[in-house]
């Protein structure tokens, strides 16, 4: 995809950002002095490196940096989740749904469905108690949409 | 998986258990490795160090079994998640697609190898409400522009695979209201640490 070219775009990111996010969307060296590689490759210097990090996420361009984690590889599960919230009870539900640390991930949709979210588990049976213990905390149903296959996944996005 | 290879002075072979000795598969280290962790590398020049220091092992161990997770899949990836929003994505549209069992997994690999689908997944139906069993996330710089790319997406499923299409619809996100990332083990907070 191109380039972000939108007006008014908060916060403004130079073009160093966008090198930075976009390099760091791809393999982050395994090694103990990571960050200086990194500066190697953008041509700046490590604490330039990790300051602009730093910023990114304080400023929410980036929501974290670490290792991203298939918790089905060690018995646990992810598990696509949806509820039907009323409009005057989703600011209620929001704080309710999102206070389960069991909930990677949360979206409102434009949907008769309008809250999308992710469970994390430690084991697969975790998906269906914690979808339980959401339904009993919100006294809403949730609609469970487990992954039976997979396509494709590119999370690469281009800065 | 991209692994990086090239990028390790330390370990020639993390499969080969003499390069760092006493290494094996241990679910339990690797546990609070992940503990350790999904809050965020640290931001300091030597982040694997701290982590090997939370931990309890020696870095090149811990870097061995970081090399280890990753070529096992149970570490995607390392590096950052950016908010699509900020770096202007600000349409993120789920498409989903009501298509003929059938047909599901022929439509999927074809969609999910589109450039403009992100991620593509079959999930169940559920019925009566819920007729659509294939997801494919379309990320783009306006409603419109989504729109058009699923409408495109549309045009060459009719073309390909004619009739296996009975109904879709987009959901676009007005909102992200949490993004951490998983939690286990019950640690607490969610913000990145620095050093």
């Amino acid at each position: 995809m191109s380039r972000a070219t939108a007006k008014g775009q908060t916060p403004l990111l130079d073009d160093t950002d966008r090198a930075l996010i976009n390099m760091l969307q791809g393999d982050f060296p395994l090694v103990r002095n990571p960050f200086a590689d990194v500066a190697i490759r953008l041509g700046i210097d490590q604490g330039q490196v990790i300051d602009r990090l730093q910023r990114l996420l304080d400023q929410r361009v980036l929501t974290r940096f670490g290792p991203m984690f298939q918790i089905e590889r060690i018995g646990g599960a992810f598990c696509l989740a949806a509820i039907s919230v009323p409009e005057a009870d989703f600011e209620r539900v929001t704080a309710q749904v999102n206070a389960f640390a069991e909930v990677a991930h949360n979206y409102r949709r434009d949907h008769a469905l309008n809250m999308w979210f992710v469970l994390a588990t430690e084991t697969p049976q975790g998906i269906a108690a914690t979808a339980r213990r959401i339904e009993a905390a919100t006294g809403l149903p949730v609609f469970l949409f487990p992954k039976e296959r997979e396509y494709f996944v590119e999370m690469k996005l281009e800065a | 998986m991209m692994a990086a290879h090239r990028e390790n002075p330390v370990l020639q072979d993390p499969n080969d258990p003499a390069t760092v000795p006493g290494v094996g598969y241990d679910e339990a280290i690797e546990r609070r490795i992940i503990i350790a962790t999904q809050d965020g590398l640290p931001l300091v020049p030597q982040p694997w160090d701290e982590v090997a220091r939370e931990v309890g092992l020696p870095v090149d161990e811990l870097l061995c079994r970081v090399r280890a997770m990753l070529e096992r899949g149970v570490i995607r990836r390392i590096g950052a998640v950016p908010n699509h929003y900020a770096i202007g994505y600000t349409a993120n549209g789920m498409s989903v697609w009501d298509v003929a069992d059938e047909w599901v997994d022929a439509v999927g690999e074809f969609i999910g190898a589109l450039d403009a689908v992100t991620h593509c997944y079959r999930r169940p139906r559920r019925l009566p409400d819920w007729p659509y069993n294939l997801f494919a996330m379309v990320h783009g710089r306006s409603h419109d522009e989504v729109r058009q790319q699923i409408s495109d997406i549309a045009d060459r499923i009719v073309a390909r695979f004619p009739g296996a299409c009975r109904g879709r619809e987009v959901l676009f996100s007005s909102a992200i209201l949490k993004k951490t990332g998983l939690r286990i083990g019950g640690a607490a907070g969610s913000v990145q640490k620095r050093g």
